[in-house]
């Protein structure tokens, strides 16, 4: 399990590295998906650029009702920060279920979206929570939805150069509800299917409904016919059901191993229900 | 390239391929076998080390990021011939059987009680998810954690 000889630099600026990545050099940040990569050799990048300590990408602040994550803060700074635990729990909810103690310890936000694993936790959340994905290369800087970020399975709207610099994420009003269900593989922790839920209720009535999910189709989506059978309903347990039962409506379901596309799709609908279940008693 | 790091309190400074994993580097060049090699992927947490006060797994890590860090190994946590509380506990509670995944098991453990230092069982369970017993003694390890809360606050 050792990886192929490769040259390494660990630059003190994000320009610096920016400049690295221009000429075709691998960005590495926690490395928890790149290393197991290159061990494989399913990766062997000539020249790593290591931006996993630049503390330029290691930020988290409240910026005019919006919050900005810097894309190296690792999932247990996402898990443990007061500001998101208050202001956006949905993300500190879904860091929380990541891998385990040592990977959330290493790995970082913006490494595992721009790694885009289909079964990866935070495309569902990020989708829930209509959150901006910031892409930065030596000479631009773009902001994309995360609609239009995660394109396939482990393909993004990255072009070559850019890394993903920032994540920014609404913050939260006090009614809203939202929460984040799994079905994880035991070993690797890995979403079987992940749901993540974003409810906002007025007078009785579900007016929001966003619903994202991961692990079951080729790329995490939302799940828009879903979203559509909840809104307008007061989410009793018959609204739940019906709308559980659409989360999977128009997807191609991924099978491998570990689960059938017909497992995958009855894991989608319970996770679903339980997610919206679990949002809605949140909401105010 | 040279990297330099301090561990268990010693300096250490050596020249290193970057593809030389954290893992490799302290059990061939430093000489610290405490941390084991299983399963290499990542995922059996038996190679845990703590990396400035954080646990990690050193498989998945190469020893060129570990340039500049204070590194704590196994062999790092008994103070003037004293255990440590999680090892005095893993010993009086039978946190272990044959002993491969132990010193990973007690770097998680302690990183448990280092952030809350009175865990839940769930809590403990939670902690211990990125750590594998093939001796599934698990729940000799649980009791071995709460016992090391206790002893702790004591």
């Amino acid at each position: 399990m050792i990886p192929q000889t490769f040259d390494y630099t660990a630059p003190s600026t994000l320009d610096q590295a920016l400049g690295l990545i221009a000429q075709g050099a691998k960005p590495l940040a926690g490395g928890m998906s790149l290393i197991p990569m290159m061990k494989l050799r399913l990766a062997s990048p000539e020249h790593l650029v290591d931006i996993g300590r630049l503390p330029e990408l290691r930020y988290i602040r409240d910026d005019a009702g919006v919050l900005r994550l810097g894309a190296g803060c690792t999932h247990y700074e996402v898990e443990t920060s007061p500001l998101l635990r208050g202001k956006c729990p949905l993300l500190s909810e879904t860091a929380a279920r990541i891998g385990d103690v040592q990977v959330r310890n290493m790995g970082t936000i913006g490494g595992s979206v721009a790694h885009a694993d289909p079964a990866a936790d935070y495309p569902a959340a990020l989708l829930a929570l209509e959150a901006q994905i910031v892409l930065r290369g030596a000479k631009s800087q773009r902001t994309v939805a995360a609609s239009g970020f995660f394109l396939d399975t482990f393909a993004t709207a990255l072009e070559p150069g850019e890394i993903v610099s920032e994540i920014i994420v609404p913050v939260e009003d006090a009614g809203a509800g939202t929460s984040y269900q799994k079905m994880a593989q035991p070993a690797s922790g890995f979403a079987l299917v992940g749901v993540a839920a974003r409810l906002r209720r007025s007078g009785g009535t579900i007016v929001l409904a966003r619903l994202g999910v991961t692990g079951l189709a080729p790329h995490a989506y939302r799940a828009a016919s879903a979203e559509k059978a909840l809104e307008g309903t007061p989410g009793t347990a018959a609204d739940i059901q019906m709308a559980a039962s659409r989360i999977a409506e128009g997807v191609e379901a991924n099978a491998d191993l570990h689960a059938s596309a017909d497992y995958r799709r009855h894991l989608a609908a319970v996770s679903a229900a339980r997610a919206i279940t679990a949002a809605l008693a949140r909401t105010a | 390239m040279k990297i330099t790091v301090n561990i268990n309190g010693k300096r250490y400074s050596n020249d290193v391929e970057p593809r030389l994993l954290l893992i490799h580097y302290l059990r061939e060049v430093v000489g610290l076998t405490g941390p084991h090699i299983g399963c290499e992927t990542s995922l059996c947490g038996a190679c845990t080390i703590e990396l400035n006060g954080k646990a990690v797994k050193s498989c998945t890590m190469f020893a060129v990021q570990a340039d500049g860090a204070n590194i704590t190994t196994i062999e790092g946590l008994a103070a003037n011939g004293k255990l440590h509380p999680v090892q005095e506990a893993f010993w009086n509670e039978h946190g272990l059987q044959c002993g491969f995944c132990t010193p990973g098991m007690i770097m998680a453990s302690k990183q448990i009680l280092d952030r809350n230092p009175n865990p839940t069982e769930e809590e403990i369970r939670h902690g211990l998810e990125g750590n594998l017993c093939r001796c599934t003694g698990y729940q000799h390890i649980v009791n071995a954690v709460k016992a090391a809360a206790k002893a702790v606050g004591a």
